[in-house]
């Protein structure tokens, strides 16, 4: 052991540092099950609170659906709690390959491979398939966990202009020698609610040869009109070669991902790929959960439906009541503020309100463009929407930013 | 000299800024938050076909690429 008190001392400054800058993250502890209500902690120490939940992912609210529920507790029964092995030594079970062809039936692929989490399946893909002969070109808003991926694997790396169709364009013009090349978006980018021009996206790749990578994170389960994903949405099923997602979301909320597309790219992603092979897959009682939310999904477009409708009832009265929010037509409706301290102090106040969301502000988002990420679920109902667009409307007046333009909310506040 | 540190600022501009923001000569690019370092290969692609020289990936450091002064230095050095 050698933690000498200069060390500690030196990582304590860092922490200071992190704090004094106001990039300190601190956990709110929810006492109940995810879901519409929760009932939170905050601050440590307080009294429980109850409030509407408009941040999470649970955007179809399969994240405490009786159903799932019961479909982990069968399989937690059925199958166990845990593998002890990573999946090609005694790590692979039945319901694994069965959730595999599930969501490769689901999402229109050829073959899927699951991973402990999207982070993951990002973190593999591309050192899996690419060498430095290849060059990766990625949109600059892509995930962290995309940037992460792309770091560790030894091939070129470009990028181009948010969604700009003439600068991805003029990338593969440039790239055209590489033996291959790799464009890669994100379906439904996070911070923003927008999606990606996938149906441009995949004229463009095959025009140059390129190989189309899309994190779909945000949109499997809900968009499209059965809920495949951007790619439904933009009528290019089957054409994406690489899609990665998450069942931490809108599929159930708990924890894996996957790698889905051509064979023998997920092949090679299964010989290959470091967090597939050096990790446990995902737990049994979650396979069996995402099994049930995909057979759920698959039979009814209900929850997605119910969405769509939440989220333009939404977005309207937001939009009515004179708040500036980001375009688009996703269940991510950022409330834009500009000012960090407007968005921690706006927030602040909507839970007091009994409303829970929170500020996005640099560097998570860029300087400048601090907001309220709000986030709609199916598991919202027409109440809860009420209410949170009462408490925003009051919040909004006592800041006095209802109806006013970016400029005049930026000439009150700053950036 | 002053001519190429145009052209480099001028491409900086064109390929990097999406706002308002102003660069000169010694805005930091990439400390500044600008030219993101997994964007600095366009650059470096841009200023090899354009004075037809190599430049290797260890002298391509984001300090090196940090101004459009510090780039015109860069490309000087293998210019010569």
């Amino acid at each position: 052991m050698a933690y000498p008190d200069k060390t500690r001392t030196m990582f304590t400054e860092v922490l200071e540092g992190i704090k004094e800058a106001g990039l300190f993250k601190q956990e709110r502890f929810i006492h109940s099950s995810q879901a519409a209500d929760i009932e939170v902690e905050f601050p440590t120490g307080a009294s429980l609170k109850k409030v509407i939940n408009i941040c999470a992912n649970n955007y179809l609210g399969m994240s405490s659906h009786p159903e799932v529920i019961k479909a982990a507790h069968a399989g937690l029964d059925s199958h166990g709690y845990g593998m002890s092995s990573v999946r090609f030594i005694c790590g692979t079970q039945d319901i694994h390959k069965k959730l595999e062809e599930m969501v490769t039936e689901f999402l229109g692929t050829e073959d899927t491979i699951l991973f402990p989490s999207c982070m993951d399946a990002n973190a593999g893909v591309f050192e899996a398939l690419l060498t430095k002969d290849d060059v990766m070109i990625s949109d600059r808003l892509v995930h962290a966990s995309i940037i992460d991926g792309i770091r560790l694997s030894s091939a070129m790396h470009d990028t181009f202009k948010h969604s700009d169709m003439e600068h991805l364009e003029s990338k593969l013009q440039l790239h055209q020698n590489r033996r291959l090349k790799v464009v890669i978006t994100d379906g439904v980018f996070s911070m923003d609610g927008d999606t990606a021009k996938l149906d441009e996206m995949v004229k463009i790749c095959e025009k140059y040869d390129a190989l189309l990578l899309v994190d779909d994170s945000h949109a499997s389960g809900f968009i499209g009109k059965t809920g495949r994903g951007t790619h439904e949405q933009y009528g290019v099923m089957g054409k994406i070669d690489i899609i990665t997602t998450t069942f931490g979301k809108g599929l159930g909320g708990a924890s894996g991902g996957c790698v889905s597309g051509r064979r023998e790219l997920v092949e090679l992603c299964r010989q290959r790929a470091r967090p597939y092979l050096f990790s446990n897959t995902i737990a049994p009682p979650i396979v069996a959960g995402v099994i049930k939310v995909l057979e759920i999904l698959s039979a009814s477009t209900d929850r997605r439906d119910k969405l769509e409708r939440n989220t333009e009832f939404w977005r309207d009265g937001l939009c009515d009541a004179g708040f500036v929010l980001k375009p688009g037509d996703t269940p991510i409706v950022p409330v834009m503020l500009f000012n960090a301290k407007l968005a921690q102090n706006f927030s602040r106040d909507l839970f007091e309100e009994g409303i829970y969301a929170i500020g996005f502000f640099f560097p998570v988002v860029p300087q400048g463009q601090a907001r309220i990420r709000t986030q709609i679920s199916a598991g919202h109902e027409m109440h809860h929407l009420e209410k949170a667009l009462e408490a925003f409307k009051k919040v909004g007046a006592k800041y006095n930013i209802l109806g006013k333009s970016k400029q005049e909310i930026i000439e009150m506040y700053g950036m | 000299m002053e001519e190429m540190k145009e052209i480099v600022r001028d491409y900086v501009i064109q390929e990097y800024v999406e706002d308002d923001t102003e660069v000169n000569f010694d805005t930091p690019l990439i400390s500044g938050g600008i030219v993101d370092s997994f964007s600095m290969v366009s650059l470096k692609r841009f200023l090899e076909n354009k004075y037809k020289i190599s430049i290797p990936d260890d002298k391509a450091t984001p300090e090196a690429f940090d101004s459009v002064h510090k780039i015109v230095d860069l490309v000087n050095d293998f210019l010569k």
